[in-house]
């Protein structure tokens, strides 16, 4: 029957010819090809040596943002935990006490904030839920480890570094 | 039998030992080196420079890794699988010569461990007796899919070597010897076997690629049917050894066939390169030669490898019953007829 599209192809099937039958040239111009590969360029990126470029929108370490006076932003609401559908998130809310206010933005913060590294999925729930932008997935890639525990990131390895002085003055004058 | 006979050989018995070892050893390397490339990867690069030291690193896993023998199995003939295997692989080299005779410290020494007579026959009996590796450690095993492994590779190896005798036959109607000695010697600077016997060769060739349990011949191991064959119960050193033999066993076809067809350790122009260097560098020269021919084989056995499928194995029945044995009794019937109207003229 006609076919509608007119995109239809029956395939043919000839019996093989002597040559075809012989193997050994359809053989060669496999061999052929093999060998042209050897001298094609690699793909291959030498990792730990060498990062491949991410996209602008490429989601990876979590970090917790300061703000421009070099104050923790998170205010330990708990949205992003609720948000997370790994469940990967925890934390545990303290009120700021007087004098602290160069270090914590609102006056509550989170005293421990913790992301384990093997339940998140990076889908950026948590960079969406965040009210106060404390929250980004814009670090590199989570490096391996040997234990279970070493995968739960606390406070320590998410929050920025604090601006230093230097680095104001730069900013400022830029 | 003088003392300094005995220690010659001895010597000469443990260099090619280390020899072996040490090619089927890097031959692992550039196994993965040689399928990286042509799949444009990059293999191993991280034990030394360029992997270098990945065999060490790989044979020193193999050491510490758990053996285990499984409850069914017959333990005796389990271990004595690999043993067998390893063995029968390492036999092969001894009638091989692997130069000319070299001077050293004012005494002539043959680069060959024993020239027998029937050098041919040796290799062949050798090659034979490599399959109760594979039938032994396959049966021991108590796996369903180790004795089908087993099965392919008896019934495999028993086909294919008539084709391979067949097409030696042809071979020794040129050559009229069965040592390998004279076998090189005949093949003077660049009278190669190959010019006479192509299709012999080509039929060695194939049978050689199946005797060596290499793809696309490699039915007894195939990992997708199989989940590995004959080895699907071994783990440890003795899965090791299994390896490491048949990556011996490339190394001594891969001699055998140099040494057969492609002239051994001779090369053109090798009587000036002699006169030039002397009775102890210009065999050395030829020693370096036939170890630059095996190499080569080598490398061809790996590009065929990550180039050419996996055969059927009714396919594989066919090719070996129905094309090469037809073809390699054509080549004997034609070689003859060859041979006499030459010599009637």
């Amino acid at each position: 029957m006609e076919s509608l599209s007119g995109r239809k192809k029956v395939l043919e099937q000839k019996p093989m010819n002597f040559w075809e039958r012989m193997y050994l040239p359809a053989i060669f111009r496999g061999m052929a090809i093999t060998f042209m590969h050897m001298f094609k360029k690699k793909e291959t990126i030498y990792y730990p040596e060498k990062e491949r470029e991410f996209s602008e929108n490429w989601r990876g370490m979590h970090s917790l943002k300061r703000d421009e006076q070099g104050r923790e932003r998170c205010t330990a609401c708990g949205l992003c935990a609720l948000s997370c559908p790994a469940e990967a998130i925890t934390m545990i809310a303290a009120e700021r006490e007087k004098g602290e206010e160069h270090l914590y933005r609102e006056e509550k913060y989170a005293a421990v904030y913790e992301i384990n590294m093997l339940r998140c999925i990076f889908c950026g729930l948590c960079e969406e839920a965040c009210p106060k932008e404390a929250i980004y997935l814009d670090g590199p890639i989570v490096p391996a480890d040997y234990l279970r525990k070493d995968f739960i990131y606390g406070k320590d390895k998410l929050v920025e570094q604090p601006i230093t002085e230097l680095e104001a003055l730069k900013a400022a004058q830029d | 039998m003088e003392a300094a006979f005995l220690i010659e050989k001895i010597l000469l018995v443990v260099v090619l030992f280390v020899i072996t070892l040490t090619i089927a050893a890097y031959s692992t390397w550039a196994e993965r080196k040689v399928a990286a490339w042509m799949q444009d990867r990059v293999g191993p690069n991280r034990a030394g420079i360029f992997g270098l030291l990945q065999p060490l690193a790989d044979g020193g896993k193999m050491f510490f890794k758990e053996e285990i023998i499984p409850s069914g199995a017959n333990k005796w003939l389990f271990i004595a699988g690999p043993s067998l295997a390893l063995l029968t692989s390492f036999l092969g080299s001894a009638v091989i010569p692997f130069g000319q005779s070299i001077e050293l410290f004012g005494k002539t020494v043959p680069l060959q461990v024993t020239d027998i007579n029937v050098g041919i026959l040796y290799i062949f009996g050798v090659v034979s007796l490599g399959v109760y590796g594979i039938m032994i450690g396959g049966w021991a095993s108590n796996n369903k899919y180790s004795l089908m492994g087993a099965i392919r590779g008896a019934s495999q190896n028993i086909s294919y070597e008539i084709a391979m005798g067949l097409s030696i036959i042809a071979l020794l109607l040129v050559t009229n010897t069965l040592s390998f000695k004279e076998l090189a010697e005949q093949q003077h600077s660049w009278h190669w076997n190959i010019i006479y016997q192509p299709l012999g060769f080509l039929i060695f060739l194939v049978c050689a690629f199946a005797e060596t349990n290499r793809v696309p011949f490699d039915l007894p191991e195939c990992e997708t049917e199989l989940i590995g064959g004959y080895n699907t119960e071994y783990s440890a050193f003795k899965m090791g050894a299994y390896m490491f033999a048949e990556y011996i066993n490339m190394f001594v076809s891969s001699a055998v066939m140099v040494t057969l067809y492609f002239g051994g350790y001779n090369y053109p122009f090798m009587d000036q390169v002699n006169a030039l260097l002397g009775p102890t560098w210009g065999p050395l020269v030829g020693v370096s030669v036939m170890f630059l021919k095996i190499i080569l084989f080598i490398f061809f056995f790996m590009w065929v490898r990550w180039t050419v499928p996996r055969f059927r194995y009714d396919q594989l029945m066919d090719l070996g019953w129905k094309v090469l044995i037809p073809l390699a009794i054509a080549n004997i019937v034609i070689t003859a007829i060859v041979i006499t109207v030459v010599d009637k003229l």
